[in-house]
């Protein structure tokens, strides 16, 4: 019995490269899987440099947001509770478990594995249509953690799919080649490939301007016959929302519905949708 | 909530215990029963590692060493280690090396150009790779075969692959001014090993911490923080990184990432110099895809002249620590 059992689909957000938006593509895929009406779980992996709990605005030390030790499992973070349906939209991170913000997890290896199988297996999640696992960067401890756990899972097994993020950059792309490899040899089903940050438009001339270069995800995604998912722009007001956290601003949901890379979002969750079968 | 800070604490330990370094190990009473007591009464866990030492006979011929650190990916760690090398190589005088303990996405080959580049081992050690004639680099990526291969390692393997960069590298005759450590995100395996290695080197300068403006980068940036403050490593100063836009057509400022107080509260708080800002600029990110110079391509253009500034301060900072 874990706290696995009852949830039908899981998706991990992977990306061999730091600071690409992982974290923020794992909020988009939860919110838009929210707005569609499903039953969303967000688990947060980063152990040392965990950033959900802050794109979303809850602050640990809050009493909605204190995390409760029970037989069944630790009780997850209901995010949008004040709306009508309460129990809709749950998180879990390293951060909510931290005695202070600027505490630093400085651990090795072993103790964070032993950290990430409470966190995958110890949450009481209830019933779930979909949980997204944000993870670090790289292809070390934690990924092999997550994999191994999630594998022991007769039910996790066939509904276990990965969504790969990169940049256009070429640094990015070599490092998104080594997280494919460890997909393969993992046998870890990608459902598709997500570039991001492609391309800035000035506020002022509305002159796009390709700060990480450009078309390096379609050709990666073509190399490899991986999905492509589609590109995402830098959006300024996007990352204005997510740095205040979205709890914190007013109607910071409907607010960020309306940003222009959520829209173009729907695109790629229809075909998360539609690829899964 | 689990004891964070004690490294020495094994996460399994009994309650009271008193760090398997410690003088009481194995002898408080939380240690009966404790299967690990009699090797820790017999003082093995308290003798230094034997390679800490050779590091510090290998490294003596360095002068200045300097960990580029943030606790958040993708800040541009990287992209400031090249380029403050190229920066530093740029003085003909000084011999830069740069060392990228990143295992698992090393990104310097591409950076610096040299990405099909192997390692040639000698009697001596490894032997790093040359970029131009005062500088050279090592890296995870010149032992990997191809681009795919990923090195799926747990920490106990990455923790030796850097000792044997920090034990085995040939750095070349005569002395090397600058040793640039460009790190991987976090505070975990790789930190903590290139911190021990590296503690009883009189050279390693210190850090500099790379940020970018944004609240959720300088969140991780404060746990980078304590971290530097619990391994007691010297902090240079703060990069902050993407600072600004410039667009290239209108030539107006905007800010992609929002920026706040929290920089400069951080700064003020621990009592950090801002080193410098860096703009976003296209010019950068081309440079470090094709592995080109930016001073040579671009000598004139702004953020050029950021990095020189930036390579000025490191090096006064770096004269200032050792008088």
């Amino acid at each position: 019995m874990s706290g696995l059992d009852k949830i039908k689909r899981i998706i991990v957000v992977l990306s061999g490269k730091g600071g690409v938006g992982k974290s923020t593509v794992t909020t988009q895929v939860a919110l838009s899987l929210y707005n569609s009406g499903y039953r969303v779980g967000l688990l947060d992996v980063d152990l040392c440099g965990p950033s959900i709990p802050k794109m979303f605005g809850v602050d640990k030390n809050s009493k909605e947001s204190v995390v409760y030790e029970t037989p069944e499992g630790m009780t997850p973070v209901d995010v949008f509770a004040t709306s009508s349906d309460s129990s809709r939209f749950k998180l879990m991170s390293m951060a909510l478990l931290l005695d202070s913000e600027n505490d630093a997890v400085i651990w090795r290896g072993p103790r964070k594995v032993a950290m990430i199988q409470r966190l995958l297996t110890g949450v009481k999640w209830g019933e779930l249509d979909y949980l997204i696992i944000d993870t670090p960067p790289g292809t070390s401890d934690e990924h092999i953690a997550v994999m191994t756990v999630l594998k022991q899972h007769e039910h996790a097994k066939e509904f276990l799919r990965a969504i790969l993020v990169t940049t256009p950059q070429m640094l990015s792309i070599n490092d998104v080649r080594r997280e494919i490899t460890f997909c393969h040899k993992t046998s870890f089903h990608i459902i598709g490939l997500i570039e991001n940050m492609s391309g800035y438009v000035c506020p002022h001339c509305s002159e796009c301007t390709n700060i990480f270069a450009q078309g390096g995800g379609t050709l990666l995604a073509e190399q490899y016959s991986i999905p492509f998912l589609g590109r995402l722009p830098i959006d300024n007001r996007l990352n204005a929302i997510l740095d205040q956290g979205i709890t914190k601003v007013d109607n910071g949901l409907e607010t960020i519905s309306e940003t222009e890379t959520m829209k173009l979002f729907k695109n790629i969750i229809n075909q998360i949708l539609d690829r899964w079968e | 909530m689990e004891n964070q800070t004690n490294n020495d604490v094994p996460a399994d330990a009994p309650h009271a215990c008193p760090g398997t370094t410690s003088t009481l190990a194995g002898r408080v009473s939380a240690c009966a029963g404790c299967p690990n007591q009699s090797v820790c009464s017999s003082g093995e866990p308290r003798r230094i590692d034997p390679a800490i030492v050779e590091i510090g006979q290998r490294l003596s011929s360095v002068k200045n060493i300097i960990l580029v650190l943030s606790g958040k990916g993708g800040v541009g760690k990287t992209t400031v280690a090249v380029i403050l090398a190229r920066a530093l190589a740029r003085n003909p005088q000084l011999r830069i090396a740069l060392l990228d303990i990143d295992i698992c996405g090393p990104s310097v080959p591409r950076a610096l150009g040299v990405e099909n580049e192997q390692v040639h081992s000698s009697g001596s050690g490894w032997s790093p790779v040359y970029v131009t004639e005062n500088l050279c680099a090592m890296s995870v990526g010149f032992l990997l075969t191809s681009l795919e291969q990923a090195v799926i390692w747990k920490g106990p393997r990455k923790d030796n692959m850097i000792k044997q960069f920090l034990l085995d590298v040939d750095w070349g005759e005569g002395e090397l001014d600058y040793l640039i450590v460009d790190t991987p995100p976090g505070t975990s395996d790789e930190h903590l090993s290139v911190v021990n290695y590296l503690k009883n080197v009189s050279s390693l300068s210190g850090c500099i911490l790379v940020t970018t403006p944004q609240e959720i980068s300088l969140q991780d940036v404060r746990k980078e923080v304590s971290f530097v403050k619990q391994a007691n490593i010297n902090v240079l100063g703060i990069v902050e990184n993407m600072s600004i836009f410039k667009c290239g057509k209108c030539h107006k400022e905007s800010t992609i990432f929002p920026r706040h107080d929290g920089l400069r509260q951080l700064c003020e708080t621990n009592n950090y110099e801002l080193l410098s800002s860096i703009p976003i600029d296209p010019y950068i990110a081309k440079c470090c895809d094709d592995g080109e110079d930016l001073f040579e391509l671009h000598s004139d253009s702004s953020t050029a002249k950021v990095y020189l500034n930036l390579a000025e301060k490191i090096q006064a900072k770096c004269q200032l620590k050792k008088e």
